[in-house]
């Protein structure tokens, strides 16, 4: 590991001010990824900010119905919390879909945003990655891509990006709430993850020394009614092969509306808005789920080892339409 | 008497263990002790041009780099057998040349203060390396298959009687499929590790290996020292698989490191990259299984053709074929056994190696061969039933596989099964049972124990042997107990130090079989002696009592009609004035498939002057054959619609002879069903397409099963002792649960399915 300092932040601005000076600086919450990078000597800060003592560790309803997540929040807080789990469960469960209750007892609900990806060859310092060095190559594109992504991939990158949490919010139009060397200000979620394209070592538009200090769920009558599907290598503790975050408004047997996003198979948390679209006035019935499948991976990008990654999408995210729409 | 042997007891160390009490190799404190950290090679095959260490060199608190410029040299071992020590990689003794022969390979040891320091110095040496052209992967064109002539332990890995082409061409119904494995990582999780230090020329070493003796006798050999100079430590092992049957470059690294500084050294391997690159492997198979049966499901032949890899730098032969010459009664068979070198570390025994591939592949063919014959696959293995050895027409030592699969059946619900695939449907779940046949080879070798009883009515018995997790300490002392009429409290043995008698290796399942009936025998002696003792002492109740009328319970010798009169082992020694009863004892039977291993043979047997010991040695074993039998069934639960498998259930029933401990004994079993889950469905490691490099390099990328993929668990034994392997009678458990398991579960996928998926794992992608 390298060498790095470590500081103590009492309060947002004296956090940010120290990670705005120092170009090659950390916030540090959970670890639970940060450290792992660090051991394996992809992460090479020479500054942590230690932000756990910082008042952001609240849940807490606003005036307009939505629910604002301290930054701070651990993902067991945040997945076991009533309002939580009554009105947004597909939020809950994909937190308890990824890791383990030790992971999640302290990782936090912003540092689950900013996750890095799993991929192989991006831990492997002794392997090219466009992601960890910049221009040195890609070795999953020709390499070992089994768990690699279909969708939003680029001939640089084809890295998942690995976190459920943030499928459940791409899924529920969250909101990301920083504040930064020049004030706060407030980030859709869909903003917030960029595409890997010519540059995957860019992985969100945050600017140095932001902070995120919390998300926002919008109120949302029908996210009641969602549910979040994964499929994995093993029933617990592992990364998605695919995931599907769903929620279904329906009326009478009808589509009123939909929110549909998948994990496991693009580069950040995917947002199939044209498979929403094509659900809404629709019937529930097997038909209308596999159609929308079929819309949401129609520009899955396959390469040698994750041909099975389209149709298994499909499949997960039918499974999880399936169980809103009570076909069995 | 209440017998203690039998009873399900907790683990004597099971409080040690739980608490974090119990030393295990890479937690002695050591004054002084550095850490050494150990770099591999980013290539797979050529040599190094240059290892830049100059700014590793300057840090603070960095002791030394060492590489193959600086290393001390070795000297080339000279055993290949396990039980006398067995170096993984003969022709690549760590850090002796500039040659690299595949990726991961260790280059150098950075040696510093702290752990933090020597792995910090480790990411800022630059290595300048000549690549060549390698061969790293079994299918690669490059890759020349031969066929190895020598096994494991000096056995045969190609076999054949009768006529199998002709036979098989003649066949009414025939098969022809080919399976294959992946490579599967150990992954024991306490990590290969040793502390080393020397003093003068005295060198102690605290490893983790299942070979305490092998490795005090490699590391004479190796390092060129008498084997009175070293002693190895290695009192608890968290978990072996095989892993830590062969000695790997660790246990000679630290010792070199020590003497390099001059200060006590540790090397731990790291989970990532280094456990799965220089600690051994279970191989890729390739297995091609032809059978030839008449339309009455009697199988007239058969043909078991595997393909497996080895390294450059030493030869290991993962002999698939080996368990499917004994497990039915096939009377045209031919066991062929290919090998390719690859660019890869070598690889060495992992749990039942050979029969755990093997007996996936041979069992899944066998259910693919019941269904062309529309018989039950149970059916169908009682019709080739073997009633005695195939190979050899011997009898065997006790075989109720019978018995195995009634209790088995009965307790998945086998009749529930429907012959048809995917029959059985809820929804979209479907529900699926398989099973298939356990075996593995009742394993005996030499041991020596040293038993003191002491005045204060207490016992301890020593013997360098192993507990690798499987319950050595816990299952000796309920022979003890037995056996000198003690409580299970009273009594202690001590293992994992090479200062005391010599035991077994353990791997092939042998520690309890080749232990147990040495600590009998000492335990008997010396209550004998007591005994004795007494009778001739005219101060003790039980003098002059005929010895056969004297029985001892609780710490007490009495007259087995009178309980009334006798004494206490305090109370003889203590007025004889005899601080201890010191006796030893040695058993000498080596059994393997009937061979003799080449160590026996190079060891004349000597005669034992324990009389209970020649009371077990004297015994005629020419005319059996030792195997252990059992049999796996399983139900699944697939989600037709993404592909998950759960494993609902798995009934085990073993025929091992007798069951010491219960519990430890379940444990075995269970554990070992938990590998076969693994290997079924999720386990196997990767190596990149272009490099040769491991992809799969850490426990978040090699998945080995969770809490939450475990299944209800049914384990039964038949708990009928063979005398014949020793008076103890009780054969091995370590091992033969992993065999078959994993046919089971893949047979149990296919029923639910009708997918057969002849490429393990079984993961989600192989079946939408």
């Amino acid at each position: 590991m390298h060498p790095f300092t470590f500081i103590k932040a009492g309060d947002n601005n004296t956090a940010i001010k120290a990670a705005t000076e120092n170009a090659a600086s950390k916030f540090i919450g959970g670890g639970t990824n940060l450290v792992d990078l660090m051991k394996m000597n992809i992460e090479k800060p020479d500054k942590i900010i230690d932000i756990n003592i910082l008042p952001l560790k609240e849940i807490k309803k606003l005036s307009n119905g939505n629910i604002l997540i301290g930054a701070l929040v651990t993902n067991s807080d945040l997945a076991y919390n009533e309002m939580i789990r009554n009105k947004f469960p597909v939020l809950s469960e994909a937190i308890l879909a990824g890791a383990s209750a030790q992971l999640r007892n302290i990782a936090t609900t912003g540092g689950n945003l900013l996750q890095r990806t799993r991929c192989y060859y991006f831990y492997d310092t002794a392997t090219p990655c466009n992601k960890r060095e910049p221009g040195s190559g890609c070795s999953a594109i020709n390499g070992y891509n089994r768990i690699h992504a279909v969708l939003g991939t680029s001939d640089k990158c084809i890295a998942t990006h690995p976190s459920d949490m943030c499928v459940a919010m791409a899924a529920l139009d969250a909101i990301i709430h920083v504040q930064g060397i020049n004030g706060e200000r407030k980030i859709m979620f869909s903003d917030f993850h960029t595409l890997p394209g010519d540059h995957p070592e860019i992985e969100n538009i945050l600017q140095k020394g932001d902070l995120i200090t919390a998300v926002e769920i919008p109120a949302l009558s029908f996210a009641k009614n969602s549910a979040y599907v994964k499929v994995r290598d093993r029933a617990s503790y592992d990364f998605a092969l695919a995931s599907a975050a769903v929620a279904l408004d329906i009326n009478n047997g009808i589509i009123k509306n939909a929110r549909i996003a998948l994990g496991g198979v693009a580069t950040k948390p995917w947002r199939a808005t044209e498979a929403e679209q094509a659900l809404i006035g629709k019937q529930v019935s097997a038909n209308s789920f596999k159609d929308a499948a079929d819309i949401a991976l129609k520009n899955s990008k396959e390469l040698k080892f994750n041909s099975y990654k389209t149709e298994l999408a499909k499949r997960t995210l039918i499974s999880a339409l399936n169980k809103i729409g009570g076909i069995a | 008497m209440s017998m203690i042997v039998g009873q399900p007891l907790d683990r004597k160390d099971g409080k040690l263990k739980v608490t974090g009490a119990a030393p295990y190799a890479g937690e002695f404190v050591v004054p002084g002790l550095v850490y050494g950290v150990t770099i591999q090679s980013t290539i797979t095959k050529g040599h190094i041009n240059n290892i830049d260490t100059t700014v590793a060199q300057k840090l603070k608190g960095v002791l030394g780099v060492m590489t193959y410029k600086n290393a001390m040299s070795l000297h080339q071992p000279t055993g290949s057998d396990p039980s006398s020590g067995k170096f993984a990689e003969k022709d690549l003794l760590p850090l002796q040349s500039e040659r690299i022969f595949y990726n991961g390979q260790h280059i150098a040891v950075v040696i510093a203060e702290t752990f933090e320091i020597a792995e910090y110095a480790a990411s800022l040496i630059k290595v300048d390396y000549n690549e060549e052209k390698s061969v790293s992967d079994i299918h690669d064109p490059e890759a020349k298959p031969y066929q190895p002539q020598q096994g494991l332990g000096g056995t045969s890995p190609q076999a054949k009687r009768g006529n199998t082409d002709e036979v098989l061409n003649n066949a009414a119904v025939k098969l022809e499929q080919t399976y294959t494995t992946p490579v599967y990582h150990h992954n024991p999780m306490e990590p290969h590790t040793t502390t080393a230090f020397w003093e003068d020329d005295e060198l102690t070493v605290y490893d983790s290996t299942q070979g305490v003796f092998g490795v005090q006798n490699l590391l004479s050999n190796v390092l060129g020292i008498p084997k009175n100079k070293v002693r190895v430590i290695s009192p608890f092992i968290g978990g072996g698989f095989g892993s830590k049957g062969f000695t790997w470059a660790n246990a000679f690294l630290a010792p070199m490191a020590a003497k390099f500084i001059n200060r006590p050294v540790k090397i731990t391997l790291a989970r990532s990259f280094q456990m799965f690159t220089c600690a051994g492997r279970r191989t890729t198979t390739i297995q091609k299984i032809n059978l030839g049966a008449d339309s009455n499901g009697k199988i007239s032949a058969g043909k078991h053709e595997t393909t497996s890899e080895t390294s450059f730098v030493d030869e290991f032969v993962e002999n698939a074929g080996v368990a499917t010459k004994i497990l039915y009664d096939i009377p045209n068979l031919d066991i062929v056994q290919n090998l390719v070198r690859l660019n890869r570390g070598t690889p060495c025994p992992t749990r039942a190696p050979g029969e755990a591939p093997g007996t996936y592949a041979f069992e899944v063919a066998m259910d693919e061969l019941a269904e062309k014959l529309n018989i039950d696959p149970l059916q169908l293995r009682l019709i080739n039933y073997a009633e005695k050895n195939p190979v050899d027409g011997k009898e065997f030592s006790g075989k109720n596989l019978k018995e195995c699969y009634e209790k088995g059946a009965a307790a998945i619900g086998w009749k529930d099964r429907s012959d048809k695939p995917s029959a059985n449907k809820q929804g979209r779940y479907l529900t699926g049972y398989g099973m298939a046949t356990a075996t593995y080879p009742a394993n005996r070798s030499k041991a020596s124990v040293r038993l003191k009883l002491y005045q204060e009515g207490n016992a301890v018995a020593a013997c360098c042997t192993q507990d690798i997790g499987t319950g050595t300490y816990t299952v000796m002392a309920q022979l003890m107990a037995d056996a000198l009429g003690l409580p299970f409290e009273k009594v202690e043995f001590k293992l994992g130090d090479s200062t005391f008698p010599q035991g077994p290796n353990s791997g092939g399942s042998q520690t309890m079989a080749t232990t147990g009936p040495a600590v009998r025998a000492a335990a008997l002696e010396a209550k004998s002696k007591a005994i004795q003792l007494a009778i001739a002492d005219k101060k003790s109740p039980l003098y002059n009592v005929e010895e056969s009328a004297i029985g001892v319970e609780n710490g007490r010798l009495y007259v087995i009609n009178n309980n009334a009169k006798g004494e206490t082992y305090t109370q003889l020694l203590s007025r004889n004035k005899m601080p201890l009863i010191d006796v030893n004892a040695t058993t000498d039977v080596t059994l393997k498939d009937g061979e003799k291993s080449a160590a026996a043979n190079a060891n004349a047997k000597k005669e034992p002057d324990n009389p209970f010991a020649k009371q077990d040695e004297k015994m005629d074993r020419e005319k059996y054959v030792f195997h252990s039998f059992g049999a796996h069934f399983v139900k699944v639960k697939v989600d037709s619609l993404t592909g998950m498998v759960k494993v609902e259930k798995i009934a085990s029933a073993m025929d091992i002879g007798k069951i010491l401990n219960e519990k430890t004994a379940k444990s075995q079993i269970m554990g070992a069903a938990i590998f076969g889950i693994g290997m079924a469905l999720m386990e196997g490691s990767v190596y990149d397409p272009n490099t040769g490099r491991i992809v799969t390099k850490d426990l978040a990328d090699y998945h080995v099963p969770v809490h939450a993929d475990m299944p209800e668990f049914d384990v039964q034994f038949t708990d009928k002792p063979d005398y014949n392997i020793s008076l103890v009678g009780a054969r091995g458990a370590g091992e033969i649960g992993i065999t078959g398991i994993t046919a089971a579960i893949a047979n149990a996928v296919y029923n639910a399915t009708g997918k057969r998926v002849r490429e393990l794992p079984i993961t989600p992608d192989k079946l939408i």
